[in-house]
């Protein structure tokens, strides 16, 4: 076995004993620490990428001295090993972009809580995308909730614990209702390695006593895992948690911990149940219905918001709704737009929630739309990292909006009932994340002579600047150079069933 | 058909009286023992009189036909949604494999292997600690800094700093209404809190052994920490479990865990022969790591609870 195949487990470890090791350290370095952990898992999930396209095989890493239905194991395949790169890549951003926010919402003496937060949040994502087996799943998924409820409360306002309160109810109900599942599918197969379920998943279908015992396994744990993405109709916690949150709190939730969700529930798709059962059945109609209805409804709901953060978390309503519809096509072709459409969400939209940061703090950090007229002359480079953002939302070529609303359309071609549904709601959509973006962008470069904010130059935010410039930069990247990328996705996606 | 009773006969029976208690108009200790009269908190009183008052601006309950609307639906909705869910588990359980059956898929060679080499594999006599803390030790690693991880969010949200804490009126401590040195507390706790203590260690000690292990030994000991708190109060317990200690035990604990499970698992799947010795089942010493990865997830588990209850009871 190569060493490069151990990093993955070592990624994990890594970020596991940062977050204790952050308990006894003061805010200054835990930071430190923090930073360290995010780059050099960043370059280690790299290595592995590379690794594994070099071979072009998945490999299973043994944890532990047991072979795997007895113990514990972890897969590593190009997908995987790409989403980890990414996440890393992306926390990094929003935590290096959030830093002066930070300063002033976390209380002092609580800074280091806040890192140990997010170090065992980036080993739950880690440990998610990585598993091979859907009970250690499960374990992490606790783990992702309770850091992501810490992440909303540790500013201490009455909104945010409101917030933390609801996330709290809302995302156990998931975890709930996913756990039910995963009982009723060890009932049913006896066992919990994704593999080893697949082939008993496979003997069980064609029995039609069990069908109906599976079907609502599928079910719970699709929901369950719905719920804790927010999608349309359980999505009631999610506008408060974003918008009032600290800024890289935002981010991070809005880009990463719902997105590990939703790869959990490729992983259930395609390693655990099998996608031509999960094609066949109805739940995938349910999450194409609710997926069309997110993404009307969402942007809807965003246009009529009046305060820009709770705006931008109104959108990701619309865009995990995209993704959910991607599935609900039942199609590769549609599940491969999804995933692409994960990352350029992750990208986008933590460009979003820090430009809009910078935005709100040349005008003296206030959140309604009339008091941002002209902040796009105050703050430079928050007003055109906003624009960009803007665009890629609502889908300009060039930017990595475009490429997955162009997937979405391409996949849903040829499709018998569900072409046109799909069109009319990607058309529609387009339309209301115009209507909604662009009053916020001309709104922003409206010149106004009366402001009372102040101006806000890159010296004075010069982290906030470096951010905001690479996640322009990694827009671009995603958008100009799609075709390598929607290609190693689906290079992945053969490896991963 | 029953008699109709006369009111002043109503009034005297048991039925009336329980009916007063439900309804909440007659408190029945109220004049009949002693009690000592509650002190006036007027800041408090300011504090649930403004929340009624904001609460009533925000919905303004009485003439909201809207909100009353709402209520009305979401009851029926929810019993509806209830019920349903009920139906659909049932039926779905209907349709699982018989309990009790030879056949079911759940007797496969999994826990076929657990149980019938898990002696020799991990050395535990024990099976349960054998299998959650070697056969699936990953799990069990991550189910420990859940427990962690919960104690930091309740720190986030509990914890006060000394500065802010000096500003605090003293009326919002609950600490004051607490009784002081209470004897027959003390007592009882001076022979109960070794005890429980001693019997804690000696269950996860024992863990690989017989019945228990680090989850369980850990919840003992914390609930003798705790009793000792109650007995002695604050002062006394800081002197030997503050804040720091205990971030210094579970960053021990935890590390200690990592550590020695990212030996068995890289040796693991590289193939590596891994030095560390079953030694003989039954002895105390024996069962490879599993006794040290007890004493971690013990030491985790008692600081957890202890954590948790010092935060609820307003400590620093």
């Amino acid at each position: 076995m190569a060493f490069v195949q151990n990093f993955p487990f070592m990624c994990i470890i890594l970020s596991l004993f940062s977050g204790p090791l952050s308990m006894v350290l003061d805010g200054k370095n835990a930071k430190k620490v923090n930073l360290f952990v995010l780059s050099i898992i960043g370059v280690m999930s790299a290595t592995v990428l590379t690794f594994v396209c070099k071979t072009g095989q998945s490999y299973v890493y043994r944890m532990g001295h047991f072979p795997a239905p007895w113990g514990n194991e972890i897969r590593v395949g190009v997908l995987e090993a790409f989403m980890a790169t990414f996440f890393c890549i992306v926390m990094l951003l929003c935590m290096i972009g959030g830093e002066k926010e930070r300063l002033i919402h976390v209380e002092e003496g609580k800074e280091n809580l806040y890192y140990i937060m997010v170090n065992l949040l980036l080993c739950s994502l880690l440990a998610l995308i990585y598993t091979n087996d859907i009970f250690t799943a499960y374990v992490f998924v606790e783990i992702n909730t309770i850091s992501a409820c810490g992440l909303i409360m540790i500013r201490q306002n009455g909104r945010t614990l409101e917030a933390s309160m609801r996330y709290m109810i809302m995302s156990l109900l998931g975890s709930g209702l996913l756990l039910l599942g995963l009982c009723f599918l060890y009932d049913l197969t006896g066992h919990l390695l994704m593999s080893n379920i697949k082939e008993q998943v496979a003997i069980i279908a064609d029995i039609p006593e069990y069908h109906v015992p599976l079907m609502v396994a599928l079910g719970l744990m699709s929901v369950g895992l719905a719920i804790k993405s927010a999608l349309y109709p359980f999505h009631s916690w999610l506008p408060d948690a974003y918008g009032y949150s600290t800024v890289s709190s935002a981010a991070i939730l809005s880009s990463l911990v719902s997105k590990g969700y939703i790869f959990l529930l490729i992983k259930i798709f395609y390693r655990v149940i099998g996608f031509e059962i999960v094609t066949e059945s109805k739940v995938i109609h349910v999450l194409f219905v609710f997926g069309l209805l997110g993404m009307i409804m969402g942007s809807l709901s965003a246009i009529a918001e009046n305060n820009i953060r709770r705006m931008i978390a109104f959108s990701s309503v619309a865009q995990i709704g995209y993704i959910y519809m991607g599935f609900g096509l039942g199609t590769r072709a549609g599940v491969i737009a999804s995933i692409y459409h994960i990352l350029s969400h992750a990208a986008t939209k933590s460009l979003l929630f820090v430009a809009g940061s910078g935005i709100t703090a040349s005008s003296e950090n206030k959140t309604e739309f009339s008091e941002l007229t002209g902040a796009g002359y105050r703050n430079k480079i928050a007003g055109l990292a906003f624009t960009v953002g803007s665009l890629s939302m609502i889908g300009f070529p060039m930017f990595t909006g475009f490429i997955s609303k162009l997937l979405f359309a391409q996949a849903a071609i040829g499709h018998t009932y569900k072409m046109l549904p799909t069109l009319i709601a990607l058309a529609i959509s387009t339309i209301l994340n115009a209507i909604y973006f662009m009053k916020t962008v001309i709104r922003i470069y409206t010149p106004n002579r009366e402001s009372k904010g102040q101006t806000i130059t890159i010296k004075d935010q010069p982290k906030k600047a470096i951010a905001l410039a690479f996640f322009i930069v990694l827009n671009l990247i995603l958008g100009l150079s799609s075709e390598p990328i929607v290609k190693l996705i689906e290079f992945g996606l053969n490896m991963f069933a | 058909m029953s008699k109709r009773v006369s009111d002043e006969k109503y009034e005297k029976t048991l039925s009336f009286r329980f009916k007063q208690w439900f309804e909440g108009s007659k408190d029945p200790y109220l004049d009949v023992v002693e009690m000592k009269k509650q002190e006036e908190r007027p800041q408090i009183q300011r504090h649930e009189q403004e929340e009624r008052t904001i609460l009533e601006r925000v919905y303004d309950i009485e003439h909201n036909a809207k909100m009353r609307l709402f209520q009305k639906i979401y009851r029926v909705f929810s019993i509806v949604f209830c019920i349903s869910l009920v139906f659909i588990l049932l039926a779905a359980i209907s349709h699982l494999p018989a309990i009790g059956t030879e056949e079911r898929p759940i007797n496969n060679e999994v826990s076929q292997r657990y149980i019938e080499n898990g002696l020799q594999e991990t050395g535990a006599v024990n099976i349960v600690t054998g299998m959650i803390l070697d056969y699936r030790a990953f799990d069990t690693l991550g189910e420990s800094h859940v427990l962690f991880i919960a104690t930091g969010t309740v720190l986030i949200l509990l914890r006060k700093e000394k500065k802010k804490k000096e500003q605090e009126v003293l009326e919002f401590s609950d600490r004051i209404y607490e009784p002081k040195n209470d004897v027959i507390l003390q007592t009882v706790a001076r022979v109960l809190v070794p005890t429980i203590m001693i019997f804690g260690i000696y269950i996860i000690l024992a863990g690989h052994l017989g019945p228990g292990g680090g989850f369980s030994g850990g919840a003992v000991i914390g609930a003798g920490l705790i009793l000792y708190l109650n007995a002695f109060g604050f002062k006394k317990t800081e002197r030997f479990f503050n804040m720091k200690i205990y971030q210094r035990m579970s960053l021990c604990a935890l590390a200690c865990y990592s550590i020695c499970k990212s030996y068995s698992f890289y040796t693991g799947a590289n193939e590596i022969h891994s030095i560390i010795p079953l030694g003989t089942p039954g002895a105390i010493l024996s069962s490879g790591l599993i006794l040290i990865l007890n004493i971690c997830v013990g030491t985790v588990v008692a600081g957890t609870m202890f954590t948790f209850y010092a935060m609820f009871r307003k400590a620093n």
